[in-house]
């Protein structure tokens, strides 16, 4: 029997965190020891200084996902917490992946580039860089059809989300990280 | 609806919840009266080292339980300037247990010091027993200088790398003007909301360096720090109307209601609605254990009637604990007739082991007081007198008519304590089997007269947290209730209590076994004991090697005279009883299985369990070799 409630989906959440040393460290620490399974985890800087944001992509259920954003909660320097999993966003992960390109081949891979709306960042006489940034499936698409060229390097990102239309209020102490100095 | 508006229907994620402010702006509990006679030295440069004594000063610390090494001398050099009392401890876990015992039965923070790398690793133990129990405390620590820090230098260990799952919080201080903020945050942290350990790893340069002490009484801003939440009317509607059309409740109350001093508030809520009350094991002494409404403690080695009352109600009110596997059994089968309310500060605890129908979010004495006036007293009389009915057969009665065979039982020991100490003793345990007899035994009446390390069950924990206890409580009658293999652990301490010139009495359950261990070998490996029968020194020897009192007890008979000559000593007393050597903890519910399904005494002539091989242990002295 399984009910909405049980089924397991992967989940993102927006995370954000002071800037302060071992931050990271503490959030991964918290997925490592309480078992979360991440599935990506990315860090930056945001608009504001001493505020970094996380996306934290997590394969959970409803209440796994409720803890989950609970025991972040209880980091210190954890400011907010968003679970995007349902809202309309924008989720895109950066890929570069280097392919085989003797010259012969070029013309096709340049189609390529274009159905995929990569972009070609590097040209060397038996090689090319492809610049990805799309959704996970998307960048596998195109490492699908690259692999048939001959792959000899590729390096991925994890996700980046944002939701769409205005910035979700922060309900949390009535404070947004925007009035942190 | 008596809380909730109208319109308050709408679905709020758990944790978009308003703040409870009036925590977050209470500053430290008063300033102690030596302290405030201290002149003000605010604004004035001092060393790193004098700012850390003049906050612990301002955070109304007492006492400090330590151990000095290179990294945190600085510290102990400037310690004789101030009026707070240094106990130089053995172990450096002993240290971190004191500060934990003396948290446990005062309600405030418990400050312990090591200095780096071993320093540092020995108070691991310590803060993780703190941590899983939620206890108030504060470890500072001494590290290498800033300058050294991730060079292997001597002594140095990632103490804040180490610790940062076993602690609420920690801090790594390089620079001594972050000394002051830093330790006012830590004891913030480590008291508000639920509370828990800080560490704070000071590094060499920064106590020695010279800076401004500045102190800012106002509340401490931490933007992503939130303690306590405000329940939602919704919740506490949906919680009334299941707690007034309940036929067969429950009430479950836990180390919460202690942490937030809501005990009297429990026994407003309970005799209002007339709801039976069980108690987790660090819970007992949160409802009167002599009220009718008591039935004692729940769970793995709780009474039948208790697990089997928590087995058919209907509803479920738990109160300030997080059901852990050692009080639930089997989930699967745990309370299925069951509504559940769970009402607890921690929202990461809702759902995680069991699913309730209703969570409150709040402080459970808050949540208490606005329950109680709502409260309808419905008639429970049925279920009351039929859970009653099921207490004729106890563990408590099975020991009790127990013909005297001359043989003493750990269960005669704690009963006998119990009332030569006429059931006002703080008491504080290691872990095993004479922790579930004093559970068992003990009759707690008032909370904090029962310390015992819960969620860690660490061994080596009573004796030192009884040090840190009898300076927390000057007044009380303090016991140390403990197995010959925990005492061992940490019986170093001894000589501590010696140096302090301070009186606990040691009770030590001395069944040349680790009984506790030993009984699962006895039920679940074939009654294959390995390495759980233990020798031990002459415990009456080792009291007087170390200048203290000590007596063996063999016979039930002179268990009350010997407990009252202790009362009557002026130092620390240890007391050898030897007690039957296999005797086991019943009932049990083994590891996961269904909380109704427990093991119980065979006769209460049987002192093994039928089948069970005969142990020969040959090592063990009986009080009959000497
Ligand atoms: C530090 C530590 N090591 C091991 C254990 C596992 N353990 C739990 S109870 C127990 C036996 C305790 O024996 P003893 O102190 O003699 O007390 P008894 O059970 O006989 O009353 C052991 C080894 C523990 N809880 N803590």
């Amino acid at each position: 029997m399984t009910t909405p409630t049980r089924k397991h989906i992967l989940r993102t959440f927006v995370v954000f965190v002071e800037d302060r040393p071992g931050v990271l460290n503490r959030a991964a620490s918290l997925f490592r020891r309480r078992g979360y399974n991440i599935e990506s985890l990315n860090v930056g800087q945001t608009h504001v200084p001493g505020v970094s944001r996380m996306t934290v992509v997590v394969e959970a259920d409803e209440d796994t996902a409720r803890r989950i954003e609970a025991n972040l909660y209880k980091l210190v320097n954890v400011l907010e917490v968003q679970e995007i999993t349902h809202a309309s966003r924008i989720e895109r992960e950066l890929a570069l992946i280097k392919v085989k390109a003797p010259p012969e081949r070029r013309a096709e891979l340049i189609q390529i580039a274009e159905v995929f709306r990569a972009r070609i960042v590097d040209m060397s006489t038996d090689s090319m860089i492809f610049e990805l940034s799309g959704s996970h499936d998307h960048i596998a698409g195109l490492a699908q059809v690259l692999g048939e060229f001959g792959i000899e390097e590729m390096v991925q990102t994890g996700s980046v989300a944002m939701s769409r239309g205005a910035a979700p209020p922060m309900t949390h102490l009535g404070r947004r990280p925007a009035d942190l100095q | 609806m008596a809380f909730a508006k109208k319109s308050d229907t709408t679905k709020v994620p758990m944790t978009a919840r308003s703040i409870d402010v009036s925590s977050e702006i209470s500053g430290p509990s008063q300033i102690i009266p030596k302290a405030e006679a201290w002149p003000d030295r605010r604004g004035q440069v001092l060393t790193g080292s004098q700012i850390i004594w003049e906050c612990l000063l301002r955070e109304s610390v007492d006492v400090v339980f330590g151990y000095p090494g290179g990294a945190i001398m600085p510290l102990y050099d400037a310690m004789l300037e101030f009026p707070i009392h240094h106990v130089l401890v053995r172990h450096e876990q002993g240290g971190s247990h004191m500060a934990d015992g003396y948290a446990r039965a005062s309600g405030r923070v418990g400050v312990c010091f090591g200095t780096s790398g071993p320093g540092a690793t020995n108070l691991v133990t310590g803060i993780a027993t703190a941590m899983l129990d939620s206890i108030p405390m504060v470890a500072i620590t001494g590290q290498v200088h800033a300058h050294l820090l991730g060079s292997d230098a001597f002594q140095e260990v990632d103490i804040t790398g180490v610790t940062l799952p076993i602690t609420k919080h920690n801090y790594l201080v390089t620079n001594v003007d972050d000394i002051a903020p830093t330790l006012r945050e830590a004891f913030y942290i480590a008291r508000s909301g639920r509370p828990g350990p800080v560490l704070v790893d000071i590094c060499k340069n920064a106590q020695q360096d010279k800076g401004v002490f500045l102190w800012d009484d106002g509340p401490v801003s931490l933007p992503g720090y939130r303690p306590s939440y405000i329940p939602r009317p919704r919740e506490l509607d949906q919680a009334l109307a299941l707690i007034n059309s309940a036929k067969k409740p429950v009430i479950l109350a836990g180390q919460g209601i202690i942490r937030s001093n809501a005990s009297d508030k429990l026994l407003e809520f309970a005799e209002a609605t007339g709801i039976p009350v069980a108690l987790t094991l660090l819970g007992l002494g949160a409802f009167p254990a002599s009220h009718p409404q008591n039935l004692g403690m729940m769970g793995m080695h709780g009474e039948a009637w208790v697990n089997n009352a928590i087995q058919e109600s209907d509803l479920l009110i738990a109160v300030g604990m997080r059901f852990d596997d050692r009080v639930t059994g089997k989930l699967a089968t745990y309370a299925p007739y069951a509504k559940k309310i769970h009402i607890e500060l921690d929202p990461s605890e809702i759902n995680k082991n069991v699913k309730v129908d209703v969570p409150i979010i709040g402080d459970v004495r808050t949540v208490l007081a606005t329950l109680t006036p709502h409260c309808t007293k419905a008639d429970r009389g049925p279920w009351v007198a039929r859970i009653n009915a099921s207490k004729g057969d106890s563990a408590v009665r099975d020991i009790q008519t127990l013909p005297d065979s001359g043989k003493l039982y750990a269960a005669h020991v704690i009963h006998d304590l119990w009332r030569a100490t006429e059931g006002n003793a703080l008491v504080v345990t290691d872990v095993g089997q004479h922790q579930m007899w004093e559970a068992q035994y003990y009759k707690h009446e008032t909370p904090r007269s029962l310390l015992t390390s819960g969620g860690l069950g660490t061994m080596g924990f009573a004796l030192p947290a009884a040090i840190g206890a009898r300076f927390a409580r000057p007044d009380a009658d303090v016991w140390v209730v403990v197995g010959d293999g925990g005492f061992q652990m940490t019986a170093c301490e001894l000589s501590t209590l010696a140096q302090e010139d301070k009186k606990v009495n040691v009770a030590i359950i001395n069944n040349g076994f680790l009984g506790m261990v030993r009984q699962w070998q006895q039920f679940f490996y074939g009654g294959r004991y390995v390495a759980t029968p233990i020798r031990s020194p002459d415990f009456v020897k080792l009291a007087e090697a170390h200048g203290l009192e000590g007596r063996r007890v063999t016979m039930r008979s002179e268990v009350i005279e010997t407990v009252l000559w202790a009362k009557s000593r002026p130092g620390t007393v240890v007391i050898d009883f030897r007690v039957e050597q296999e005797d086991a903890v019943y009932p049990m519910v083994p590891a996961g299985a269904d909380l109704h399904d427990m093991i119980r005494r065979d006769s209460p002539k049987a002192t093994t369990v039928s089948g069970a091989p005969a142990a020969h242990n040959p090592i063990f002295e009986t009080g009959e070799d000497e």
